[in-house]
């Protein structure tokens, strides 16, 4: 449990509790607090990435209650009692998380803007889908841009995860 | 880029929400998916001294069948109609607009109350609405009330609600036994709104077009419902000249200007195109299903 306090004096706030990464974090932030923002700044949780500003690249993905959502688009004060996952939560004490391997192997990224909200959106995808198809991996990723691999090696790195994660529950 | 200051509430009973509503007097907005309105707020379109976020008023509740028609509660998520397998068949155009809607992230919260509340002319559910059937039912300071869609859209953004109104949810009325219909939207990529979108909806009476249903989305001040296309179809037999005439009329009915998406002649053209082609694939039981 971290307590942090982020906001300037006289501004409207209010006391959250949200588990990032399944810790407890209490801090009282401004209500205008963007999750993105709360994420970034008052945790120092950078991995999480702020593209467009406009609700449109997907590259701030986090998942909310397990759900993916657009991070620079719900307000911290929303997340209060709800359990967050950023891109740092996936490593596990094993080492990279399947879809981090995956995405290493298959050379799924290249200067890795879009990555982690690519990789929070494919992990709720496996979880529901555990073996996709190409058509639904690409609608699945459909809210999220990637300005430099041309989508290929993305789609195969998430069939990659998704054959590691078939393994790891055999 | 950070919105201005609000006071956030965030209440677990639909009557707590009404009075806080009720207390900030016009001054304070519902946060349902917050997919439009924090856009909206990050923008200082729009700075509401406070917000009532409705994520947890659990009454606000799901998507059922009722009545032979559907009811859709204020947090049903654009997620919840594209994957519900109520959403088919006699309500094809209700399903077949789902996914279309924004993209699966945005779909994840945004809401389909939440959508016919910010009533952009270029939103996807206003025109479904028009082209099924259904209606607005809403909970003020004075109690709930029922307002048909055909009233609800006043203009761009705005609508026939009352600042201290919460839609508690949409009603779909009964198409009747035998209907179909589906929901064609042209769109530059995946997350963009409608160049331009045609509903389509046809309740079928002893073989015959009982009623009818068409409405356009992104072609003008609001989801407009081509009315004398919907009355030519009514009565007749859905075959070719009757297609012809009737996507001829809700071509004339559009009120396209010309943007970055193309121009007014354009998407008259496609809204031709697509009513006649979304008016076939019902006639030949292609309804969304
Ligand atoms: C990138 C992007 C692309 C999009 N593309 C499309 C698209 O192609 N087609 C489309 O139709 N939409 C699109 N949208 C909008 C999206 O569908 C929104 O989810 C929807 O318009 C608003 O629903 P919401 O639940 O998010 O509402 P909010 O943003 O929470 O609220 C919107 C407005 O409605 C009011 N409101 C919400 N719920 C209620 C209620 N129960 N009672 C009273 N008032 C209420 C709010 O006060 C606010 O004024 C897009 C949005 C984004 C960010
Ligand atoms: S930064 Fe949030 S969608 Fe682009
Ligand atoms: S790797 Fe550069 S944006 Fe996707």
């Amino acid at each position: 449990m971290t307590e942090v306090i982020t906001a300037r004096e006289g501004a409207i706030t209010r006391p959250i509790t949200v588990r990032v990464n399944g810790t407890a974090h209490s801090a009282v932030v401004e209500t205008r607090l963007l999750l993105a923002h709360f994420l970034r700044e008052t945790l120092g949780l950078t991995g999480t990435h702020m593209g467009c500003d406009t609700t449109s690249c997907g590259a701030c993905t986090v998942l909310l209650g397990g759900v993916p959502v657009k991070s620079c688009t719900v307000f911290a004060v929303q997340a209060e009692g709800h359990d967050v996952t950023t891109v740092e939560g996936l490593e596990t004490a094993d080492g990279l998380h399947p879809i981090q391997q995956a995405f290493h192997e298959e050379h799924g990224l290249q200067c890795g803007f879009c990555t982690p909200g690519m990789m929070l959106t494919a992990t709720a995808l496996l979880r529901e889908n555990p073996n996709p198809t190409d058509e639904e991996i690409r609608w699945a990723l459909s809210g999220n841009i990637c300005r430099c691999t041309g989508y290929q090696n993305i789609v195969k790195a998430v069939h990659n995860a998704a054959a590691k994660l078939a393994g790891q529950w055999r | 880029m950070y919105p201005a200051s609000f006071e956030y509430f965030a209440p677990t009973t639909l009557d707590e929400a009404l009075e806080i509503l009720g207390r900030y007097d016009g001054e304070a907005k519902v946060l349902a998916g917050g997919q439009s309105l924090i856009p909206l707020m990050k923008l200082r379109f729009a700075s509401p001294s406070a917000l009532v976020d409705v994520n947890g008023v659990f009454e606000l509740g799901t998507l059922t069948e009722e009545g032979g028609g559907l009811r859709i509660g204020a947090l049903t998520r654009h997620k919840a109609c594209e994957r519900s397998e109520l959403l088919r068949g006699r309500f094809g155009a209700l399903g077949a607009a789902a996914p279309q809607i924004s993209d699966p992230i945005v779909r994840n919260l945004g809401t389909v109350c939440g959508s016919l509340a910010h009533a952009d002319p270029q939103g996807d559910w206003g025109s479904v609405m028009l082209a099924v059937g259904a209606d607005v039912e809403a909970r003020g300071p004075d109690g709930t009330r029922t307002i048909p869609i055909e009233d609800f859209f006043q203009g761009p953004f705005t609508t026939a609600l009352e600042p201290a109104d919460v839609i508690t949810a949409v009603r779909v009325r009964d198409p009747g036994a035998s209907a179909g219909g589906t929901y064609l939207k042209l769109e530059r990529k995946i997350g963009d709104f409608a160049t331009a979108g045609v509903a389509v909806h046809v309740s079928f009476a002893n073989g015959t077009v009982g009623r009818a249903g068409i409405a356009l989305t992104g072609v003008g001040a609001t989801n407009v419902k081509a009315t004398a296309a919907e009355n030519v179809l009514a009565g007749a037999k859905l075959d070719d000249g009757t297609i012809k005439e009737a996507a001829r009329l809700a071509a004339e009915a559009a009120e396209p200007r010309d943007d970055l998406r193309g121009t007014a002649e354009y998407k008259r053209n496609v809204v031709r195109v697509f009513t006649e082609r979304g008016l076939r694939a019902v006639a030949e039981g292609r309804s969304h299903d």
